[in-house]
């Protein structure tokens, strides 16, 4: 049995019920004397700041106060009206930085509604108690292709299906749900519910799901654009950016977004290895998710490295929190520049650097620290354009998602505009399956 | 720290904050508590004639209104007086007067509306040594439909012959407990002051019905899937309280006349409101049965600091303060302008205000695109329901215009001179002023 001080990369450092506590939700669901206390909080105010703040416009105001009023499956009806993956974005949605940061608590008191719990106990309670709560408006005859089976994907889907299209969905992976199956951190979705999601979504009917269909090997973008009236890409961003420092081609170094594919799909937490020493390079929310688990399984020292200063970020100042609050070291100003080690990572030598607003500099001073395990997660890029209009590396579109090729729609992380986020994702499919209604209905 | 001692109708008590008639004042072992607790006196539960008593319902006798984060608003009851033998309750009247001679002891009885019966109990009661009797014609279940409390508080005629038979056959202070299922609370209160009483109390509880429950189609509380009006009471009542206390005391009739106010007294501010609007003490029930008799303390510290900071050396001295500003609509002044102001520094941007004023009143808070709220004075009547719905306190203001300004709504200059409806041009009935 190993203990988070074995040296090297190893499973098992910690015994199964600390990994499964570790693993648990980030934040429990409400009782529902929790809830009614924390609905009890909202004001409902007039054109409410959190409703505009929120990437899918919920009704916030109201679904609180039907929970208040006892009607929790009201509420869940209001919040998947807006947004049908609510339930999984009252999970991961950063509130801190979205309808709670609005919040007038907020400003008031310094403690928002809960917004994102209420969210949770709302949907939660519609899911459990029922198998699909939207009817098909009649058949149209007319079918949709849905190019990736992500929030982006399945929000479009939904919605096109709702309103009576034949939809297909085809992704590359094994299994649908994109980052929500492989991304986002296991403790932000228990319980395989990102799985449990897209059935419950699917359970609309006028979906089918094709997985290991990739475009650019199994599809072609040309052929879809033939046979269906309309074609939705949310492809995400698949690609991971190169580090571009010397023994980036060590064992020991690999990106993070694969480990935490691997971890998302781990059947046995015990089985999973993790470095002693991990060094994740990065400053988002997948440095952080990478750095938070990599401690969670048992790594002794988990440092995030970040280029820039503590104000740049990406993660918000929540995420920076609860990574120092699970052991994780914050390392700002610091850029690699050589992976040290013998065919296997031992060092990293990071530089220090100074940032005058304008460039990045490094000045010259280097640190090494101890490194079994390296994670880069500096972003990920777009790996299929299928050949149309592109901006700043992603796909271009106008309005709802409109791309340079006509009867083509993208939206969610590969397209252009908007935050990389699930609710962004979900908001773009929405709003792009209506376009593409809108543009059918004529 | 102010003296709270109170006299009230030679009655001393080290406080004016009384146990009204009810669960609270039930039995010896509630009154020892509340007295250790510190309550300054007690009414206890009403007493019925011997023989049997009456029986209480088995199931649920309370039902409830709750606020934000199920704060109890208003609480009702269909609970009739004591259930334990007469003879059980004088022994313990007697015990507990006895052992805590220097709090105010009262006996609340409620027997059959006949001579007879009333000269039977009230010798019993004197036994006793109570300091005095105070008589339930409020009740508002059960025992009104046997012919007593609400049945007799109902009808003024009853109310002074059965106080004039109190105050024949028992020598110490008799206090009139009113009913506000009433009309005009004036009447009952004219009729206790003629057939002699010392002082009325008021209010008990009102008729209603808390809740449905919509599966079973049951009032609550409910038995048996049955359920009956019950008396309202808690914070809820007060407002209604005060107004039937102001009209006594306000009425030239019986102006003077001593009166214990009873009604949704939580704190010790609700107390001293009381106070102001003509009582020379209060009784509490709901919100000793919400949070128990220990809040008293917080009456008490809360009364006296409040009287220091005003000067007040005694409860009497505070008495009926507020009854001279307590008018009728007509003698309002007209000429008493103000305007909303939003505090910019204390708005939290709820937007509140805006969608009261907007859509129920006179359109007069502008919003811009920041969520800056403004009160449009061109616009605003001075209404108060800004101030009502904003959540912070003290946010949104009411600010009276000064004599000499223009009101930018109606384009009038504001007057130096009180003038009110009685003389207004708009009333038909309008005299000419003086
Ligand atoms: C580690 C990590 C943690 C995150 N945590 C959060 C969080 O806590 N909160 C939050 O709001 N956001 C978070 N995000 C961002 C969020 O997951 C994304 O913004 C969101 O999933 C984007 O949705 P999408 O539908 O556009 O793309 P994706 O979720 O990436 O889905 C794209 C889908 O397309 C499929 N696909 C890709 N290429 C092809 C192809 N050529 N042919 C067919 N199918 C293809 C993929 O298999 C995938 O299923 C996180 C992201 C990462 C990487
Ligand atoms: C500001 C205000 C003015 C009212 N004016 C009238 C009125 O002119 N005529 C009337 O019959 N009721 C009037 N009411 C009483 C209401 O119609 C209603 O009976 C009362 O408010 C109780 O209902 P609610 O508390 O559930 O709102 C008024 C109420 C308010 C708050
Ligand atoms: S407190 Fe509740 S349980 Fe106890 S006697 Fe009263 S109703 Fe019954």
């Amino acid at each position: 049995m190993s203990t988070p001080m074995t040296p090297g990369i190893t499973k098992g450092r910690l015994p199964a019920e600390t990994l499964a506590e570790n693993f648990d939700d980030l934040h429990a669901p409400f009782a529902p004397h929790e809830a009614a206390v924390a609905a009890d909080r909202c004001y409902f105010c007039h054109d409410a700041p959190c409703v505009t703040a929120c990437p899918t416009d919920i009704d916030i105001p109201l679904f609180i106060r039907q929970i208040s009023t006892g009607t929790p499956e009201a509420a869940g009806k209001t919040i998947f009206d807006q947004n049908i993956l609510g339930g999984m974005c009252a999970r991961v949605c950063p509130t801190e930085d979205l309808c709670e940061q609005a919040c007038v608590r907020e400003l008031a008191e310094g403690k928002p509604v809960e917004i994102g719990r209420l969210q949770r106990h709302a949907t939660d309670t519609l899911m459990a108690r029922q198998s699909h709560p939207y009817e098909r408006a009649p058949e149209t005859g007319k079918k949709v292709a849905v190019v990736g089976a992500g929030p982006a994907g399945l929000a479009c889907a939904h919605r096109l299906a709702m309103h009576g299209h034949d939809v297909t969905v085809y992704d590359a992976e094994a299994k649908a749900g994109g980052l929500n199956e492989f991304g986002i951190a296991a403790y932000k979705s228990t319980d395989d519910f990102a799985a449990r999601e897209v059935d419950w979504l699917t359970g609309i009917g006028g979906i089918t799901v094709k997985t290991g269909m990739r475009l650019g090997e199994q599809l072609a973008l040309d052929d879809l654009v033939g046979n269906f009236s309309a074609v939705f890409l949310a492809v995400g961003l698949g690609g991971v950016n190169a580090l571009r420092s010397a023994g980036e081609d060590k064992d020991g170094v690999r990106d993070a977004v694969d480990f935490i594919k691997e971890l998302r799909q781990a059947g046995d937490l015990t089985a999973l290895p993790v470095g002693r020493d991990v060094v994740v390079i990065g400053g988002g929310m997948t440095a952080v998710d990478a750095a938070v688990q990599s401690k969670l399984l048992g790594a002794q020292n988990v440092t995030i490295a970040y280029r820039r200063g503590r104000e740049r970020m990406g993660a918000s100042e929540y995420e920076q929190d609860l990574a120092a609050s699970k052991g994780v070291r914050l390392m700002f100003n610091a850029q690699p520049v050589a992976i040290h080690g013998n065919g296997t990572v031992r060092e990293i030598e990071l530089e220090y650097t100074s940032d005058d607003g304008s460039s990045l500099k490094g000045t010259g001073e280097t640190v090494r620290l101890a490194a079994d395990q390296v994670f880069k997660a500096i972003g990920q890029t777009l790996t299929t354009d299928g050949g149309l209009d592109m901006d700043g590396g992603k796909i271009a579109v106008t309005g709802a998602g409109r791309t340079s090729r006509a009867g083509v729609w993208a939206g969610g992380d590969c397209a252009n505009g908007g935050d990389d986020l699930t609710v962004t994702a979900v908001a773009e499919g929405r709003d792009a399956a209506m376009d593409i209604h809108a543009m059918l209905s004529v | 720290m102010a003296d709270l001692t109170t006299d009230f109708l030679g009655i001393k008590s080290p406080n004016p904050f009384w146990l009204a008639s009810a669960p609270p004042t039930d039995k010896e072992y509630n009154v020892r508590r509340a007295f250790e607790a510190g309550w300054g006196g007690v009414v206890w539960k009403t007493l019925g004639a011997e023989g049997p008593p009456v029986v209480n319902v088995n199931g649920p006798r309370y039902g409830a209104i709750y606020g934000a984060d199920r704060r109890l608003l208003g609480l009702n009851n269909i609970e009739l007086i004591t259930d334990r033998p007469l003879e059980t309750n004088l022994e313990e009247i007697t015990r507990v007067k006895a052992d805590y001679p220097d709090r105010a002891m009262i006996v609340s009885i409620m027997v059959p509306c006949e001579e007879q019966a009333w000269k039977d109990i009230l010798p019993r009661v004197a036994a006793t040594g109570a300091d005095g009797i105070e008589l339930n014609f409020g009740c508002p279940h059960g025992m009104s439909e046997r012919g007593m409390g609400a049945a007799v508080g109902q009808v003024p005629e009853y109310i002074e012959m059965v106080t004039r038979w109190c105050k024949q056959y028992y020598d110490k202070p008799v206090i009139v407990k009113l009913t506000p299922n009433i009309t005009d609370v004036r009447k009952p209160a004219a009729a206790a002051m003629r057939g002699g009483a010392d002082a009325v109390s008021l209010i008990n509880t009102i008729n209603s019905i808390t809740s449905v429950n919509l599966d079973t189609m049951s009032p609550e509380p409910s038995i048996d899937g049955k359920g009956s009006h019950g008396g309202y009471c808690g914070p809820a009542v007060k407002p209604i309280a005060m107004s039937m206390v102001s009209e006594i005391a306000r009425n030239p009739e019986t102006h003077g006349l001593p009166i214990s106010g009873i009604g949704g007294i939580t704190t010790w501010r609700d107390a001293a409101e009381f106070i102001s609007l003509g009582c020379g003490n209060v009784q509490v029930c709901t919100a000793a049965m919400t949070y128990g008799f220990k809040i008293v303390q917080e009456m008490i510290s809360g009364l006296s600091l409040w009287m220091d900071e005003k000067g007040y050396t005694s409860v009497e001295e505070v008495v009926g303060r507020a009854v001279p500003n307590v008018t009728d609509w007509q003698y309002l002044n007209l000429n008493y302008v103000a305007k909303a102001k939003i505090s910019q520094d204390d708005c939290i941007k709820c937007g509140r205000c805006y969608a009261a004023c907007e859509d129920t009143s006179h359109q007069a808070i502008a919003m811009s695109d920041d969520r800056t709220f403004r009160v449009v004075d061109e616009e605003c009547v001075a209404c108060n329901l800004c101030v009502d719905v904003c959540p912070v306190d003290g946010c949104i203001t009411m600010e009276p215009m000064a004599p000499g300004e223009v009101d930018p709504r109606t384009g009038k200059v504001v007057e130096k001179e009180y003038a009110n409806w009685t003389t207004h041009p708009n009333n038909p009935g309008a005299v000419a002023a003086e």
